[in-house]
């Protein structure tokens, strides 16, 4: 396998605070891959500079072989970036459908074409039934879902899901774990995931990268880290395990 | 329902001209000149998202410019529109390259729209080739024979030029919120940074947006000059030009297709004939039109802040 995304000693500095310190890692094309932390370590602020939504204080970051720091967002999403937010951003006065087909227009020029690919990721999703409700109408675990949905229409090669399952029951953990295993499988999407849920990152997760910090901790498979006694103290025995 | 209501409609604004007066014929033009001007401001604040407080200047460019090429080439104004069309995008893409270069968003860019047209209204008040602050006359074809290639008739020939213009930035705004650039206009509207995240760059989306806006206004510009053939930048280009254009999207709709017709529709009749009943009754009181707009405004945003049309729409069943 080759590495699809390589980030080398990534930095992010916020005034004084270090969010991100200098972290390295790679991840191959078709992984599952999960980041996890308590909060505040830097997950989400890594996501943002492997996304272009901020600039790396230092360090590189390369999508297939190419240079992608430094990128506008929306170049890197051309590439194949595509991306969820932690803090979900929908298009409020548009409806669930309109909200994935700006998704799917990135792709297609043609507005009928985008439709028809947003019912798809609907059907796939399991919210069709909501597809002519506006957005702003939606409870949390749905906008999450919408999240999904858009970033999952843009068809990427790299889908960084940003606590997805958060609010979600168990049974719809387990239904959204499968879906992404299904997306994986056939599409052979490269899936890195931020998580606190532990249920969902042991499920799906073939690698486990753990932040502290803004540092990485700790790389491994998911039952590799949790037996560092590093990430035991840092993270699992007080943060929020599910 | 619905094809039968617009064919009713249709019909009625075809067939007006044979029973309507002068007067009425006036106020017609007036509203069919304010859809077109809301259509253009609404794409650019109800769909894209970004605040103009002075598309006077795009309607007056586009009126100076087909004037100016009449007068000294006598270039018809079916030609001198382009021209307009293009000396307000131009303008346009100064104030978009600009405000979107240098980070310059929400009420910082309109008051970057504001300045521009105010600039603008200055240097042409001392311009000697504008007619300066003199103003600008357009005469009427020498023979006394009306040309419509020449934008020279009577209030009917207007009637049927300011309709067809009005329903025609209709269908355009009617086909760009379905095409492709709508839908990518109202992420952006919606949120600049998810839109970014999915792909649309957002220079470019925004810059459309302007482009097309100022170029739909500015041919408003064109019968604001040749029906009324005489133009004064302090009128032209003053600020409540600006702000008038844009109370029909507002109270109609933003972002609807059919709200800045709607808007229209309600506003100018309701202001004219206020206007003529406060001229009626001896007084003068020139402000009553401004106060009854800015009273129609705020009690039309406390009950129904999305609008009129949205509202209507859903009475009527047709949404
Ligand atoms: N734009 C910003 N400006 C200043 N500080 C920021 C900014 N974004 C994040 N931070 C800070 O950087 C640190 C890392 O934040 P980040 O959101 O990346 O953490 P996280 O691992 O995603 O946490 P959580 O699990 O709570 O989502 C925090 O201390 C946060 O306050
Ligand atoms: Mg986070």
């Amino acid at each position: 396998m080759s590495a699809l995304l390589e980030v080398e000693a990534v930095s992010r500095r916020f005034r004084g605070l270090l969010a991100v310190d200098a972290v390295s890692f790679g991840v191959d094309a078709g992984e599952l891959f999960a980041v996890i932390g308590p909060n505040g370590a830097g997950k989400t602020t890594l996501f943002n500079l492997i996304a272009g939504a901020l600039p790396p204080s230092a360090g590189t970051i390369r999508l297939a072989g190419e240079r992608i720091d430094g990128l506008r967002p929306d170049a890197i999403a051309a590439r194949g970036v595509g991306r969820t937010f932690q803090i979900v951003r929908p298009f409020p006065a548009m409806t669930v459908r309109e909200n994935i087909m700006v998704g799917s227009l990135m792709r297609t020029p043609h507005a009928a074409a985008a439709r028809a690919k947003a019912d798809a990721v609907m059907e796939r999703l399991g919210f069709a039934a909501l597809a002519d409700r506006p957005a702003a109408s939606l409870t949390l675990p749905d906008r999450k879902r919408l999240e999904v949905a858009r970033a999952l229409a843009t068809e990427p090669r790299l889908l960084l899901l940003d606590e997805v399952m958060a609010g979600l029951r168990p049974t719809e953990v387990d239904a959204m774990v499968a879906t992404l295993r299904a997306i994986n499988a056939e599409h052979g999407t490269t899936i890195v995931l931020i998580e606190h849920v532990m249920r969902a990152v042991m499920a799906l997760a073939g690698r486990v990268l753990v932040l502290h910090h803004g540092a990485r901790i700790a790389l491994g498979t998911p039952a590799e880290v949790v037996a560092e006694p590093e990430v035991v103290r840092s993270y699992l025995g007080t943060g929020p395990v599910h | 329902m619905r094809w039968a209501l617009g064919l009713a409609l249709a019909g009625a604004l075809l067939a007006a001209p044979l029973v309507a007066g002068r007067y009425e014929l006036s106020v017609l033009i007036l509203v069919f000149q304010f859809v077109l001007m809301g259509q253009a401001w609404n794409l650019m604040m109800g769909y894209a998202g970004q605040l103009s407080l002075g598309h006077a200047l795009y309607v007056g460019l586009g009126a100076y410019v087909p004037a100016l090429l009449w007068l000294h080439f006598g270039v018809s104004p079916l030609l001198g529109v382009f021209a307009g069309m293009a000396a307000a995008m131009l303008a346009g893409a100064a104030i978009g390259w600009l405000g979107l270069r240098f980070g310059i968003e929400g009420v910082y860019f309109a008051l970057l729209t504001i300045a521009f047209a105010e600039i603008t209204r200055v240097a042409f008040d001392h311009l000697p080739v504008t007619g300066g602050a003199g103003g600008l006359f357009l005469p009427v074809t020498p023979e006394g024979r009306a040309a419509w290639w020449m934008l020279d008739g009577g209030p009917v020939f207007f009637y049927y030029v300011t309709l067809a213009l009005a329903a025609g930035a209709t269908g355009v705004v009617a086909w760009l919120a379905r095409s492709r650039m709508g839908f990518l206009w109202r992420a952006v509207r919606d949120d600049p940074v998810a839109a970014e995240a999915l792909g649309v760059n957002l220079f470019r989306a925004r810059m459309q947006a302007i482009l097309v806006s100022s170029a739909m206004a500015s041919v408003a510009g064109v019968v604001v000059a040749f029906y009324y053939r005489n133009l004064f930048p302090s009128q032209v280009f003053d600020m409540s030009r600006s702000i008038e254009l844009i109370l029909a999207p507002i109270i109609g709709g933003l972002g609807t297709v059919l709200g800045p017709v709607v808007g229209a529709a309600l506003l100018t009749p309701a202001g004219e004939a206020l206007a003529a009943l406060v001229h009626r009754a001896g007084l003068d009181a020139p402000g009553v039109k401004a106060v009854a707009y800015g009273l129609l405004l705020i009690a039309v945003i406390w009950v129904r802040p999305s609008g009129i049309w949205p509202w209507l729409a859903r009475r009527l069943g047709v949404s």
